[in-house]
């Protein structure tokens, strides 16, 4: 009966993500499309030093080892999750006990990583509720985004709860017989008076609230900023790999160029399909771009460090990819009359981005976050001609005298004189 | 001063001679008043040390980064074709440039244009020179002096370039700072991203007096930059703040060559 109940909950987890998962599918759908370069190797080793190393989040030594404890904790706690799906269909106990002494050890481990996970997540929480800590704060969090945010903490604080508990209740059933090692949990067991409860029926309670917890969890992350514990390991994966800086060229204007340089323009046949250049909505962004946008947990870490942030500008690198995110969903809903840049994103918030990459070197996930911006930036020049005033002046220059500033290109030798 | 005498790409090749090295002297070290004198500097180096090299003069133009930063593709890309072509006509191989906006976009953004050269940063070349024992450099030259450095966006965070600038000043024995922020930590000057040609947004302060604050706090006589959009920022910021008596700004090739050994 406990079977035919856990394997019927199981399978309706599973499939309501799995129509989360195909409605994010249809999300990336309408993105562009960009070729891999197939560097699997490199991008192995990346994601190895960065998303599992946690690498970029240690910039900051102390929060950052909190998170990688919470993240390396997540990992193996998540091995003593699927044993609870196998025990939950077959029916067995710690199913994953035929392992012997490896068993131990992630038994072990997983019961110290409870408590290590417990303390970092009451850590954040406090840090996002008591503390006032400038990159909790911003005009692209809301209160809803905030609110998400204290619903997943909550989330995990109830998830280690319910697996102390069961840790707890499971030892004090089984005693010595009990496969595997919970040095934590054994170590506190005293502590606790089990015997004027019932404690088996605690420790159904403690297991059942715990796989429950992780089927809703499950879901409600595609909906949330959280979806990082999906995104992180293979937004990293994809990441750019080229110098910080590198902005790729466009080679629709590659060709366009050619044409002109030939002297041909007139008899260019036109493009089958003409698409837009740069980026106005959300079909213009590349699949990355939009990788990026559900990878964002709005850490905040790039928009303290953004100078025009910091300055009192209205550009906040995190603000980019929540309204890509948040367009997106309004996109897929009806998403009519609205674009990304103008109705989310201001062109002062793009004209203030001095391309200075802190906020990319800072991303813990490897976010692109200045070429996002620059190509938003590539359509209102190419597109619409909508340039500052002295950016025009400076186009004109460079096309008149070939320098930014108007200076005729026969002065090129006075600083030898001077 | 009395002018400097440079070779010009054009005669050199005339004479049948292909130089080694191309000094590529950029936009602002050809016209901005203060970098002209960064640039000097730099040449002054290459005459010491008796490089083979040769710059374009008025051949040259501007790489288009600004355009292309701005948004302006088109004309960043028709530049590139100018530029390009007049490199590879010369059969130019090796590209020393200064301004780390001309070297990031010749360095990583020319070659899927057809401009595929080896281009050096010249904090890697000042060092190349004073390790092969080329120039000599006086390393009492800047006794008593309390030094920063400024890391240029494009040079550290964008290309990884942190160490060579540092190790061109670490040639003298001086009292040497880092501010709080540095190196991949570091606090852009405000100018990068085609900033440097128009006045910023709307804010509470301008990036450079942001910056401008980790170089007082450092309590430096001198802070060194390498990029003429940086040496402009901290220059405005160093008035901005009425601290002209106490710091200056200079150029790493700046401190090299007022301090050369005959």
């Amino acid at each position: 009966m406990n079977q035919l109940v856990f394997t019927i909950l199981l399978i309706a987890a599973m499939a309501v993500l799995l129509r989360s998962f195909w409605q994010i599918r249809a999300n990336f759908a309408r993105t562009r499309e960009v070729a891999f370069d197939g560097q699997v190797m490199k991008r192995l080793r990346l994601t190895a030093t960065v998303a599992l190393g946690q690498t970029k989040i240690l910039r900051k030594p102390f929060i950052g080892l909190m998170h990688a404890l919470v993240f390396w904790g997540f990992i193996v706690i998540t091995i003593g999750s699927l044993e609870m799906v196998i025990d939950g269909v077959s029916g067995w106990h710690r199913s994953l006990s035929i392992l012997g002494p490896f068993y131990t050890l992630i038994a072990a481990s997983g019961d110290i990583f409870a408590y290590v996970v417990l303390a970092g997540i009451v850590l954040f929480l406090a840090r996002r509720l008591l503390m006032h800590i400038r990159r909790f704060d911003g005009v692209e969090l809301t209160k809803a985004n905030k609110t998400d945010a204290a619903i997943a903490l909550g989330f995990i604080m109830l998830l280690m709860l319910s697996l102390i508990g069961l840790n707890m209740t499971d030892l004090y059933l089984h005693g010595d017989a009990l496969p595997g090692a919970y040095p934590i949990s054994a170590w506190l067991l005293p502590y606790f008076d089990l015997s004027t409860v019932n404690a088996e029926v605690m420790y159904k309670f403690y297991w059942w609230s715990h796989i429950l917890l992780i089927f809703i969890f499950a879901n409600y992350l595609p909906y949330s900023k959280h979806f990082h514990v999906f995104m992180s390991l293979p937004n990293v994966f994809f990441s750019n790999l080229n110098p910080l800086t590198y902005l790729p060229s466009m080679p629709e204007v590659q060709k366009e160029v050619a044409l002109m340089l030939s002297g041909n323009a007139s008899d260019a046949t036109p493009p089958e399909q003409a698409q837009r250049f740069g980026v106005k909505d959300v079909e213009d962004i590349t699949w990355k771009n939009y990788m990026d946008a559900l990878t964002c947990t709005q850490c905040g870490r790039c928009t303290e460090v953004c100078p025009a942030n910091i300055t009192g500008k209205l550009l906040s690198p995190r603000k980019i990819f929540v309204d890509i995110r948040a367009r997106m969903d309004d996109k897929s809903k009806n998403g009519s009359g609205k674009f990304l840049l103008g109705d989310y994103i201001s062109k002062e918030e793009l004209w203030a981005c001095t391309t200075c990459n802190a906020c990319a070197q800072e991303c813990p996930l490897n976010i692109s976050h200045p070429n996002l911006i620059m190509d938003m930036r590539r359509y209102l020049v190419l597109e619409e001609g909508a340039a500052p005033d002295e950016l025009n002046a400076m186009f004109a220059n460079i096309e008149n005298n070939g320098a930014p500033w108007k200076y005729s290109a026969e002065d090129r030798l006075k600083w030898t004189e001077a | 001063m009395t002018k400097i005498d440079v070779p010009i790409m054009a005669e050199v090749s005339a004479q049948g001679h292909q130089p080694e090295y191309l000094f590529w002297v950029g936009c602002a070290g050809a016209f901005d008043k203060r970098y002209q004198k960064v640039t000097r500097a730099f040449a002054q180096i290459l005459n010491a040390a008796k490089v083979d090299y040769a710059v374009l003069g008025t051949e040259e133009t501007c790489t288009g980064d600004p355009a292309k930063r701005a948004g302006n593709e088109m004309l960043f890309q028709m530049q590139a074709m100018q530029v390009i072509e007049t490199l590879n006509g010369y059969g130019v191989k090796k590209v020393i440039c200064i301004c780390p906006h001309c070297f990031n976009i010749l360095k990583n953004e020319y070659p899927e244009l057809g401009g595929d050269y080896e281009v050096i940063h010249y904090s890697a070349f000042i060092n190349q020179l004073v390790d092969s024992g080329q120039i000599l450099v006086n390393q009492e030259g800047l006794k008593n002096k309390r030094i920063t450095y400024h890391d240029p966006c494009y040079l550290g965070r964008g290309n990884g370039i942190y160490e060579a600038p540092r190790k061109v000043i670490s040639q003298f024995k001086i009292d040497y700072r880092e501010m709080k922020r540095a190196k991949s930590f570091s606090l852009c000057c405000g100018a990068g991203g085609a900033q440097m040609f128009k006045e910023a947004e709307k804010g509470h302060k301008e990036v450079y007096e942001e910056r401008t604050a980790d170089v007082l706090a450092t309590g430096a006589n001198i802070v060194a930059t390498a990029c003429p959009f940086c040496m402009t920022m901290l220059s405005d910021g160093i008035k901005f703040a009425n601290k002209e008596a106490e710091v200056t700004n200079m150029d790493i090739a700046e401190l090299i060559a007022q301090n050369l050994v005959d």
